[in-house]
């Protein structure tokens, strides 16, 4: 008799509430006048993330391997990389209901009639949120996806609407649209090594499952294993735009609305690390002298380059898109170390960093002159006297960037410094503190730019955010400050949390 | 909650009450700011008196724990020489205030923003000599570059923001530096006794002699910066010309006590080995720093340049007493470090008022000050001799305690280490000439001297100088047991003089 495969519905049910309500998000685009559909969605969306995290809470003690017929590993850190995701995604989905930061009408020729049409007639594309949802929950699958089918699934279900999202920019739309097809075109490439090295690791090993990766380690000619991690790293170094898989970064962090820019900078490289841990701390952990030495490399350029590379920028998201990549950097050192310390480390410095990019880049969307927002940082100029509140607020979230003490992003650098050295890369360590320093400079020389710099007649404006975008940007601010001084409670929670079933 | 936390708090208080009063109220917010920090200065000198100067164990604890998982503690505690340095700050805190009443009244900000960060600052300070966790200092240590910062840039002049970016960068470079070391030295630990910032415990670590040369690298780079040692010393001057004269006082006269403070309390204390090790070279460095600030201070032409250099003399002095490993020479370090910041307050302040006065900071602006502004120059002039160390003013004390020191040990540097009194003699005696003697030069006719205020703001700092150069027993018997305690757990003890006694 053929029994039904045991699903663990329970332990799935943060991710099918996420799926469900971006189906429910596609129906209400099909069937919903246009009049309300903006406010509905957003309810739907904010409602379904906000019960994810419930029911998050409501598993956070159970485990299994076997969920979803064993394509699924529930675990500690399985459980904080989806609830870090979620946060995120509930303060960026905050941030992306400001409908202005996106196109009238995505299918009209940009500057076409119709689209001229479209705007005076205030319409909006309410297919943002399902497609929002879509990512956040490919996003937490990735996160806990216990076999390379199951990853792959997962990183084209998050991918693609990013994709999409990335080209709908309300103005500068040729350069989002660029973004996006740069960005779909490199990702496309990346996936397609991810199957590649997933079909070298199959033939080392005759499993698909991470976990059945690790057990045949030794069994079979090591070099196809090592052909097979090359490959499955690079696609998801791509992913956390790593050097030299990162040059699609600027870009799309550039092109995108602003919103989703932070929505990816943040969630996009938890869901990316959460994937890159649990292959390397389980799949690979026992064939680590063959990795780690690369990525120790990829580490070692990836900070050193993404620290240089912003000095020169003059556009703020691009310059933010450099660190995001030093910071990935950074990052890399969590997963060398190849440690509980490690993996603790970074979750926090993940949940830490992606709230603090967040509320930046929900500041940037505020910035604008009459044409839009403006990136351009020479037009920032003595925004400090115009707007002090924003300016301050900006300043103290580059500090925690750029780490230090007293705001999130310096406990974060020191839990993972501390992990690397612990695990013996100290001259990674040592890397990692210059790079800092570089990286310290071009922060410091925004708040010139803001505070020490008087303003010129083209300068801009600040203007009054809404009530979705207070919440959003004082919330995320809120948290990087008070990890910054009361770290304890997360740390803790991150060392409990810091457990991958092998 | 002990008294040290009280008074480290307090000025962090006033600083949030201070920010309730409308801005446009300037008056009271200054009057406020200085007797919030009268009664700190009036509390940290009770808490000096009530201080067991007998006993070389830290006194005024406090721990609480901050963070678990790293089993980082809030803990404070003060020994000699962290009192003294305590007092320095909170002394001159008011006095500050009060003599640069106008100081913040043209700044890119308004007033209360000027005084909300000198109330941070004055924390942080309090904060940094007080702290007994390695992760807290560092904390401390790297937070009190921000409202730094924001002093220099905002309210400083000519060339402020590249000031304040060079003397950010240059801390945060060596703090990172020092970060790096402070991981390290968390790791062992972790390895031999237990995860810990403890500085007490951190001492006992048996660390294997390259490891500990790395570290004590690390942490004495991010010090020699702070000090600020020749080669590392290249921002202070353009951050003294820029900032105003008040912060330049707290710069140089506190902030720049860190660099040696940390010497003592961490190079020396958790690296002994090393310490030994790289002596030669660091008393090397200090010599070298003792005549070439000597020398850039005889060819400056602007008033606040001159100060920066000599101070990086002096500082020069100070390392040397440290690095002797004798007990005279640390004791004099020590004395020398609140010598120096009460001296070069007054220099600061005076040459501060004197700028004002004239609009000009180029010393050969300034011509017969002495029969305009009598009582201006005069302070100058006692300043300036307190400076050069003329006995019976309170530096004469220090750096013959700090030259005797090292005498006994390093002779050759000692003997050339005298050569940077005669230059000081030089430095100190040229200006003094040009611009208060001598004929009164055009544009001076009409100066204005001290009014009372200023009159009020000076008086206390002269009168330290001139009673720590007659009687500086009192702040040797806080010094005096805590230097010995640092020398011997070193593992030194002092060379008996070659020479017959």
């Amino acid at each position: 008799m053929l029994s039904a495969p045991s699903l663990s519905y329970m332990l799935l049910s943060p991710m099918l509430i996420v799926f469900g309500a971006a189906v429910l998000g596609v129906l209400i685009e099909a069937f919903m006048g246009k009049a309300h559909r903006a406010a509905v969605q957003l309810t739907v969306s904010i409602g379904a993330l906000l019960l994810a995290l419930l029911q998050l809470w409501q598993i956070k003690d159970m485990s299994s391997t076997t969920a979803a017929v064993n394509s699924v590993t529930i675990d500690k850190a399985g459980i904080f990389f989806q609830f870090i995701i979620v946060s995120l995604a509930l303060v960026a989905v905050l941030l992306i209901a400001d409908q202005d930061n996106f196109v009238a009408q995505a299918s009209a020729v940009p500057g076409s009639n119709e689209e001229k049409i479209a705007i005076q007639q205030k319409v909006q594309q309410t297919e943002i949120f399902p497609l929002v949802l879509f990512a956040v929950g490919g996003m937490m699958l990735f996160t806990v996806a216990s076999d390379l089918i199951t990853l792959f699934v997962a990183l084209e279900v998050f991918s693609l609407p990013l994709y999409l999202l990335a080209g709908l920019s309300r103005r500068r739309r040729l350069l989002s649209q660029e973004a996006a097809l740069k960005y779909f075109l490199l990702g496309a490439y990346a996936s397609a090594f991810f199957l590649f090295g997933a079909a070298f690791v199959y033939g080392y090993s005759g499993t698909v499952s991470i976990s059945g990766i690790s057990a045949a380690a030794g069994s079979a000619n090591d070099i196809f294993l090592f052909i097979g991690i090359i490959f499955i790293s690079v696609s998801l170094l791509f992913k956390i735009s790593a050097v030299p898989f990162h040059s699609w970064t600027p870009d799309v962090y550039q092109g995108a609305p602003t919103p989703i820019t932070g929505f990816m900078a943040a969630c996009t490289k938890v869901a990316a690390f959460g994937a890159i841990l649990r292959i390397f701390y389980v799949g690979f952990a026992d064939s680590q002298t063959l990795w780690q030495p690369l990525i120790a490399v990829i580490a070692v350029i990836t900070m050193i380059f993404g620290s240089v590379v912003a000095i020169a920028q003059r556009d703020v998201k691009r310059m933010l898109a450099y660190s995001s990549i030093a910071h990935a950097g950074f990052l890399l050192l969590g997963v060398v170390s190849l440690s509980k310390e490690g993996l603790a480390a970074s979750l926090f410095y993940l949940f830490a960093y992606g709230f603090t990019t967040i509320a930046a880049f929900g500041i940037i969307s505020l910035v604008r002159d009459s044409t839009g927002e403006v990136s351009d940082l020479n037009r920032w100029v003595g925004l400090g006297k115009k707007s002090p509140l924003v300016a301050a607020v900006f300043s103290f979230l580059l500090l925690s960037f750029a780490g230090i003490p007293l705001t999130s992003g310096f406990i974060g650098k020191f839990a993972i410094f501390s992990a690397a050295y612990q695990s013996g890369n100290v001259s990674l360590v040592i890397v990692g503190v210059l790079a800092s320093a570089i990286a310290a400079f071009f922060y410091i020389r925004v708040i010139i730019m803001i505070f020490f710099t008087d303003p010129v007649n083209d300068s801009v404006s600040v203007v009054i955010p809404s009530i979705r975008s207070r919440i959003a940007i004082s919330c995320a601010t809120l948290i990087s400050l008070v990890l910054g001084v009361l770290p304890s409670l997360l740390l803790n929670a991150a060392n409990t949390f810091a457990n991958l079933i092998k | 909650m002990s008294l040290l936390t009280i008074i480290g708090i307090l000025p962090l208080i006033s600083a949030g009450l201070i920010a309730l009063i409308p801005t446009k109220n300037s008056e009271l917010i200054k009057k406020a700011a200085f007797i919030a920090t009268l009664i700190v200065a009036a509390a940290s000198v009770f808490m000096a008196i009530s201080f067991d100067k007998n006993s070389d164990q830290l006194q005024f604890i406090q721990k609480n724990s901050w963070i678990s998982a790293f089993n980082i503690n809030f803990s404070l505690g003060i020994d000699g020489i962290s009192l003294v340095l305590i007092l320095l700050s909170t002394i001159l805190v008011p006095i500050v205030i009060l003599a640069t009443w106008h100081e913040s009244d043209n700044g890119r900000w308004s007033s209360k923003v000027f005084y909300i960060l000198l109330l941070v600052l004055e924390s942080l300070m309090i904060g940094v000599f007080a702290a007994n966790d390695l992760f807290l200092f560092y904390v401390f240590f790297e937070a009190m570059l921000i409202p730094v910062y924001f002093l220099i840039g905002g309210y400083g002049t000519g060339e402020k923001s590249a000031a304040a970016i060079k003397f950010l960068l240059y801390s945060l470079f060596g703090g990172l530096l020092m970060l790096a070391s402070i991981i390290g030295v968390y790791i062992i630990s972790s390895d031999q006794i237990g995860a810990t910032f403890d500085l007490t415990q951190l001492a006992t670590l048996e660390i294997d002699n390259q490891t500990e040369n790395f570290l004590f690298l690390g942490f004495f780079i991010a010090f020699a910066i702070k000090a600020p040692l020749w080669p590392f010393h290249t921002w202070l001057p353009d951050a003294a010309k820029a900032a105003t004269p008040g912060t330049s006082v707290l710069l140089l006269g506190v902030l720049d006590k860190v660099g040696t403070y940390g010497m003592i309390r961490f190079c020396i204390q958790l690296f002994p080995d090393a310490s030994k090790t790289f002596t030669p070279a660091i008393i090397t460095f200090a010599v070298i720093s003792i005549i070439y600030g000597a020398f850039m201070a005889i060819g400056q032409k602007d008033i606040k340049g001159l100060i920066a250099f000599t101070s990086i003399s002096h500082f020069g002095f100070i390392t040397m007493g440290i690095f002797a490993m004798t007990t005279q020479g640390m004791s004099g370090a020590n004395l020398y470090m609140v010598n120096h910041g009460f001296s070069t307050a007054a220099l600061f302040l005076i040459a501060g008022w004197m700028i004002s006065r004239r609009g000009s900071s180029t010393i050969s602006d300034f011509g017969g000050l002495q029969r305009v502004t009598p009582v201006m120059a005069w302070s100058f002039f006692i300043a300036g001799m307190s400076s050069l160390a003329l006995p019976g003013l309170s530096s004469f004390v220090s750096e013959f305690l700090v030259l005797v020191g090292t005498y006994t040990r390093y002779p050759v540097a000692a003997i050339i280490g005298t050569l940077g009194i005669v230059l000081a003699a030089l430095y100190i005696l040229i200006p003094v000439q040009k611009a208060l003697h001598g004929p009164i030069t055009s544009g001076n006719e009409n100066l204005k001297d001290l009014n009372l205020r200023e009159k009020i703001a000076i008086s206390p700092v002269v009168l330290i100088i001139v009673f720590m150069g007659f009687y500086p027993k009192p702040v040797l018997d806080l010094i005096n047991p805590t230097s010995e305690k640092i020398v011997v757990n070193a593992g030194f003890s002092d060379p008996i003089a070659k020479v017959g006694k």
